[in-house]
């Protein structure tokens, strides 16, 4: 390295060299950037499974494949984006790259462990996708592995159980090294209330994988042993309950919606401030909602059974405490806006993305609640409804919380900057075709269009074409999102340490950062959102 | 001069804090209570729907040897805990004796699973077999019970064993001593589990009839 010039001072991307470097490195901000690759590229394939869904749909019959091809595809669909892109996403991508540098530490409490997670997950999605490829037919059964009909189905579904349970594991392993760094590693006079908020955010959802994980990942054996060892626990047939079951699966399916929304709140809330230049409001309350949230979140998983088969007095319970979380979620909604309100805001792509962020989880979040209480769920229940609520809470929420983080620490982890021009561009086409491809199922679900279909009734044509269409222009911004990133990753101007005028501590060091962080360890002296002197960077 | 930077941090990071280190294994040791709470929700429920097969199907266990196990457990838990006061105490022969010791309780302890498991393999007692598929619902479930809580038991038995022989030869090798003893201190913390979870089974299964 003797060859380094005075621009190209050496950091985490160019201290070493080599495949093997980045491979074995126990670096946060590597193992970070791993994990991103591998899910943006995870993403993208079950996107255009997604996108070959809906063009399945364009009208109604057989257009491009089979019923049985269609239930794979969702499957498939469901299993890579709920267990290896969504619920991993934000906490090992920025989480990693982030978190140890936002609370001036060099590095996670556990490095080794760390990247032991990250090859764990690597692995459960290699036997992901050997599910689909091994002898024998991909699995049938959706994500939800619900039975009887996973517990007798011929398809490969061991195999996916598996990749379900290992993903699990990795997962927990995150979570618990993200706990432990939070309780020892953080700088110097940086109390838990000088903590910024993204950090709290990983915070709760790290309590949430610790702790929910392992119920699911006993409850995916369960099933194993039931195909391989006939036990039938859930096997009517041998005495078993199915819908005990469901109550397991989603005890911890549940909080895992958590796990998936908790860190893009976490990501707005970061953004928020730095593009007005104004404090967060409300700091206090956006902590304690995130361990609400995390809390409550933990007691409603009822309100996904209501149509099995459940007492009328836990039917009223679950429902009740279903709309309790919609409590905290609103008080983070509300601090989100009047951080805004008064202060002088920047429209960057960043905040666009944070923008229409509220604006969608708003919709799912409303939605939800027509789910959650029991009336208007018997009628929507299995119906395309719920496939629209989902997706504006899962890729309108977590999905443009990821673009909106990766948007807005871009600069920071690549040490340049992307086409702000082509963002806002790539925003604009991303944002109309997410509308058009997830509202008409609302529409088309309250009028009974049940999920899961591949086919459906001629007076549904003119939503789902509609809905069609919408997915091949969300399907173009996310092109053109990505290429701009990808192209400016290496050709883009480079970027100033701190070029939205941010001020928590991850503005504070050069873009890309150091090997390890800091020079020497930050001692911190005040809370995180101070804008006394801005624009001096 | 980066290198040596980061050899320094390598270095550095070959013996982890012990706070931190023993924080990440409670937290470990909540997961695993988690993944056999799971299983323990499924008892309960199976419990209460079929009370009268768990009662005749208990009845075919043998107390006798889950006792023995109890107490091999029990005592071998106790050895983990004094070899690890051993060797804060410098007296390392000693620890590596308690710790052999507490590894051959384990293996007495899978011996003793060995006879168990083979005398309902004799009986044709095992999950899938045709005198199974013929007993009641309860039973059935009872045995399915039985054999996976037992067996992912067992193997926490087989990973804790593993764990202390690795932990035994550090400490000959003199890695693990007097000032550095986290990853003892860990593993002896996984035992008491091993140790802590057989007690919640053994009354489950072989008591309560």
């Amino acid at each position: 390295m003797n060859n380094q010039t005075p621009t190209a001072p050496l950091n985490y991307l160019n201290h070493k060299t080599g495949l093997w470097s980045w491979l074995s490195s126990t670096d946060h901000k590597r193992i970070g950037l791993l994990y991103f690759y591998c899910i943006v590229t995870f993403f993208l394939s079950a996107a255009v499974l997604g996108l070959l869904m809906k063009i399945e749909k364009v009208a109604p019959g057989e257009t491009i494949m089979t019923a049985q091809t269609y239930n794979a595809m969702f499957t498939l669909h469901g299993i890579i984006m709920i267990f290896i892109v969504v619920i991993p996403g934000l906490a090992a991508v920025f989480g990693n790259i982030m978190l140890p540098i936002m609370i001036g530490a060099k590095d996670v409490a556990f490095p080794k462990l760390n990247l032991f997670s990250f090859y764990l997950f690597l692995g459960g999605a290699c036997i992901a996708l050997y599910s689909q490829f091994a002898h024998g037919h991909s699995p049938d059964t959706g994500w939800t592995f619900y039975v009887p009909y996973s517990a007798e189905a011929s398809s490969n579904v061991v195999i996916a159980l598996t990749a379900a349970f290992t993903l699990g594991f990795a997962s927990i392993l995150t979570g618990l090294n993200f706990i432990v760094t939070i309780h020892t590693m953080r700088a110097p006079g940086m109390t838990w209330f000088r903590m910024p908020l993204f950090p709290w955010s990983l915070y709760a959802t790290a309590w949430i994988q610790l702790l929910a994980t392992p119920v699911v990942g006993i409850t995916l054996l369960m099933v194993i042993a039931e195909r391989t060892l006939h036990v039938g626990f859930f096997d009517p047939k041998l005495g078993g309950d199915p819908v005990l079951y469901q109550h397991l699966f989603w005890i911890y399916s549940h909080p895992a919606v958590y796990v998936m929304i908790l860190p893009a709140m976490g990501v707005v809330t970061e953004i928020f401030p730095t593009f007005s230049q104004k404090p967060v409001f409300g700091y206090v309350p956006i902590v304690f909602s995130s361990l609400a949230i995390a809390l409550v979140g933990y007691f409603v998983w009822g309100h996904h059974m209501f149509t099995s088969g459940m007492s009328y007095e836990s039917r009223w319970f679950f429902s009740l405490l279903t709309f309790l979380v919609a409590i905290p979620s609103a008080i983070k909604v509300f601090n989100w806006l009047s951080t805004m309100y008064g202060g002088s805001v920047d429209l960057q792509p960043p905040l666009l993305y944070a923008i229409s962020f509220i604006f969608l989880f708003t919709i799912g979040g409303f939605t939800g609640l027509t789910l959650g209480s029991v009336a208007t769920d018997i009628q929507v229940h299995n119906t395309d409804f719920v496939v629209a609520h989902f997706h504006y809470i899962i890729f309108g929420g977590m999905g443009f919380g990821f673009f909106a983080g990766i948007h807005y620490w871009f600069p920071k982890i690549y040490g340049r900057m992307y086409n702000i021009r082509w963002a806002n561009i790539g925003w604009g086409i991303l944002f109309t075709g997410f509308n058009l491809t997830y509202f008409p199922m609302f529409i088309m679900g309250i009028q009974g269009m049940p999920r899961r279909y591949f086919d459906y009734d001629p007076k549904f044509q003119l939503g789902q074409t509609i809905s069609t269409i919408g997915a091949v222009i969300l399907f173009t911004g996310l092109i053109t999102m990505i290429s701009n990133l990808i192209y400016h990753s290496k050709k883009g101007a480079i970027a100033p340490a701190n070029p939205w005028h941010g001020v928590t501590l991850e503005w504070q060091i050069p873009s890309p950062p150091p090997h390890e962080n800091f020079d020497e360890v930050p001692v911190i002296t005040r809370g995180p959102y101070v804008f006394d002197n801005p624009h001096t960077k | 001069m980066s290198t040596t930077d980061h050899n320094a941090h390598s270095e550095h990071s070959e013996y982890i804090d012990s706070d931190t280190g023993k924080m990440g294994m409670w937290l470990f040791l909540f997961t695993e209570l988690f993944l056999f709470g799971g299983l323990f929700i499924v008892y309960a429920v199976m419990r209460s729907k079929y009370g009268e097969d768990f009662h005749h199907a208990a009845l075919e266990l043998n107390a006798f040897i889950g006792a023995t196990n109890t107490v091999v457990l029990l005592v071998s838990s106790m050895t983990v805990a004094m070899s690890l006061t051993a060797i804060q105490k410098k007296q390392k022969n000693l620890a590596i004796g308690l710790i052999f010791f507490t590894i051959l309780l384990a293996g007495v302890f899978l011996v003793n699973k060995y006879f168990e498991y083979g005398h309902k393999f004799a009986l044709n007692l095992y999950p899938g077999s045709d005198v199974m598929r013929n007993l009641p619902h309860g039973e059935i479930m009872f045995f399915g019970l039985y054999f996976l809580m037992t067996g992912l038991h067992l193997f926490h038995v087989v990973v804790g064993g593993i764990l202390l022989t690795i932990i035994m030869l550090k400490i000959k090798s003199g890695r693990i001593n007097e000032e550095h003893f986290l990853l003892h201190e860990n593993g002896a913390l996984y035992w008491h589990l091993v140790d802590l979870i057989w007690i919640f089974l053994f009354p489950l299964l072989y008591l309560i009839t």
